[in-house]
């Protein structure tokens, strides 16, 4: 029983992450302060952002300009993006300032990291893909970045068709994967205690 | 107290056996995916958001004739900013550099764009044309290469000489490129090169590569990103078209364009490959974010600068702790 692969996940999965460490009802005291609330807040951003674009993907990328709702869901997208990319690099700057990677969390800092620069590439292709002026003007300039380093090559930014597919499968996919297994990585390590905490006093219980 | 870098490195490591307090994850998660729904409903509404309408071809043909025409002998003579590009496109360039690493000519032509053909002549062939523009087609494909280019090139340094002002160019011998570039204006006039640039002849077609370079040989693209302060001279790279907010993600990447040597492409080695330069640069600074955590010096700043003591500060005043020497 124990040599079967499947039983092995398991066992493994239960000893790292058991269903109370992923849906917990407590935690720690010490986390009482408004930057915590931009981990979920970007969650809830990307969520808002997925949903959106489904909509939009489901009508095509010229549908926002001749529909009084596209133009809604479209701005919809537009904002979330903008409140992702604000609550993201808000919760970076605390997680930094609060050495977040300490106690074996360095994975958890690398896949948000990670996180971070694919939702640039996401974003970027986004605006490619507006079809107006703005994805003319990024996708004439843009190309000659991604030329240089023979990335032009096969990433085309002036290929409306393939910065489509990009935008709506590939990229979104690579994002999802990576911000599941960041979440996991915090939910798994816990939050990190304070700098300066003591040791000590961590054996008072509530 | 005092402990070792093991025992803090365990106890940061281990599960938590202080104290804690009720947390409900999920209502957490729904209160913010509303306030988040909420947020945007109401940014939308009030907002909307940008959707500046694409330029065309014929809007630039109209608007400066003068301009187009002459983009379009730039095309027949090879001189454009595409035609003279390098890869991914053609071989005219070596394209930039830094130091030994020639990545844009080593990855070679895969986006093949020959600017006489696919710009000009094909589109042209398309239509149903005037007696002058046919006669002006079959004098240009019966000749010769060289005869081409004689007649292209000397049109277009005739047009350069008098800075673009076409009713000064002096009588020369230009052949039939006049008249291929007055057709292919007055098709674009006609708003029929928009389309005809992107299917090539085809049916379906999913890539406006053409197109957008196309537009950019001209000053008609270029005018309108100056006018809509989208230089990426003047942090354009972050700017968005209207009132809206752009990529402000995108600042550090922007930066370096603003100051010497990227900002100044006469400055060789690094301001002529600036695209290049920086492209490595941002790569390495991403990479660097990524592993923050093992860089001496940047991994020990928020211990050293006690941000950390306005975050905690409930846990650090309620277990009365102060600050430990580093």
């Amino acid at each position: 029983m124990s040599e079967m692969w499947t039983a092995k996940l398991r066992n493994k999965w239960q000893k790292n992450l058991p269903i109370e460490k992923l849906l917990p009802d407590d935690q720690p005291a010490y986390v009482a302060s408004w930057i915590y609330v931009f981990g979920v807040l970007t969650l809830s951003a990307l969520a808002m952002i997925i949903a959106s674009g489904i909509v939009l993907a489901f009508e095509g990328p010229a549908w926002y300009h001749v529909s009084d709702v596209g133009l809604f869901t479209n701005s919809m997208h537009f904002w979330s993006v903008q409140m992702f990319f604000v609550f993201m690099v808000i919760h970076l700057w605390g997680k930094y300032w609060m050495a977040a990677w300490r106690g074996n969390r360095f994975r958890t800092w690398a896949t948000g990291a990670i996180a971070f620069v694919a939702s640039i590439a996401t974003a970027f292709t986004g605006y490619l893909v507006q079809t107006n002026f703005d994805s003319q003007w990024i996708s004439f300039e843009a190309k000659d970045g991604f030329n240089s380093m023979g990335i032009g090559a096969f990433f085309n930014v002036t290929n409306l068709g393939q910065m489509l597919l990009l935008h709506v499968a590939f990229l979104p996919l690579i994002l999802g994967v990576i911000t599941v297994i960041h979440v996991l990585m915090v939910r798994r390590r816990g939050v990190v205690p304070p700098i300066d905490a003591e040791p000590s006093l961590s054996e008072a219980k509530r | 107290m005092s402990i070792s870098k093991e025992a803090k490195h365990d106890f940061d490591a281990a599960p938590w056996a202080g104290k804690t307090k009720r947390y409900d994850i999920v209502k957490e998660g729904s209160i913010a995916v509303a306030f988040v729904a909420i947020l945007a409903i109401v940014l939308s509404l009030l907002m909307g958001s940008p959707d500046e309408t694409p330029l065309t071809f014929k809007g630039w043909a109209v608007s400066n004739a003068d301009n187009f025409y002459a983009t379009a002998v730039q095309e027949l003579a090879g001189t454009s900013g595409t035609a003279t590009y390098g890869g991914p496109y053609n071989k005219a360039s070596d394209g930039l550099n830094v130091g030994p690493f020639w990545l844009q000519k080593w990855a070679g032509v895969t986006h093949p764009i020959d600017t006489v053909n696919e710009f000009v002549i094909a589109p042209l062939s398309t239509q149903v044309m005037s007696t002058e523009i046919a006669s002006a087609l079959a004098t240009w494909k019966a000749a010769s290469d060289s005869q081409k280019q004689a007649w292209a090139t000397a049109y277009d340094d005739a047009i350069t000489k008098v800075e673009g002002k076409l009713s000064a160019v002096p009588a020369g011998a230009y052949g039939p490129v006049p008249a291929l570039a007055k057709g292919l204006t007055d098709m674009a006039k006609g708003g029929a090169l928009d389309a005809a640039l992107l299917s090539q002849g085809g049916f379906f077609q999913t890539d406006n590569t053409k197109q957008i370079l196309f537009f950019g040989d001209g000053s008609y693209l270029d005018d309108a990103g100056t006018t809509a302060n989208l230089q990426g001279g003047t942090w354009g790279m972050m700017n968005e078209t209207g009132r809206y907010p752009g990529q402000a993600w995108l600042w550090l990447y922007s930066f370096w364009y603003q100051i010497p040597p990227f900002n100044n492409e006469e400055s060789k080695p690094i301001g002529a490959n600036a695209d290049a330069y920086i492209m490595y640069i941002m790569g390495a600074l991403s990479l660097g974010l990524i592993l923050i955590p093992i860089i001496p010096g940047v991994k020990s700043l928020p211990m050293r600068i006690p941000i950390h003591r306005g975050i905690w500060r409930q846990y650090y005043q309620a277990n009365g702790i102060n600050r430990r020497k580093k």
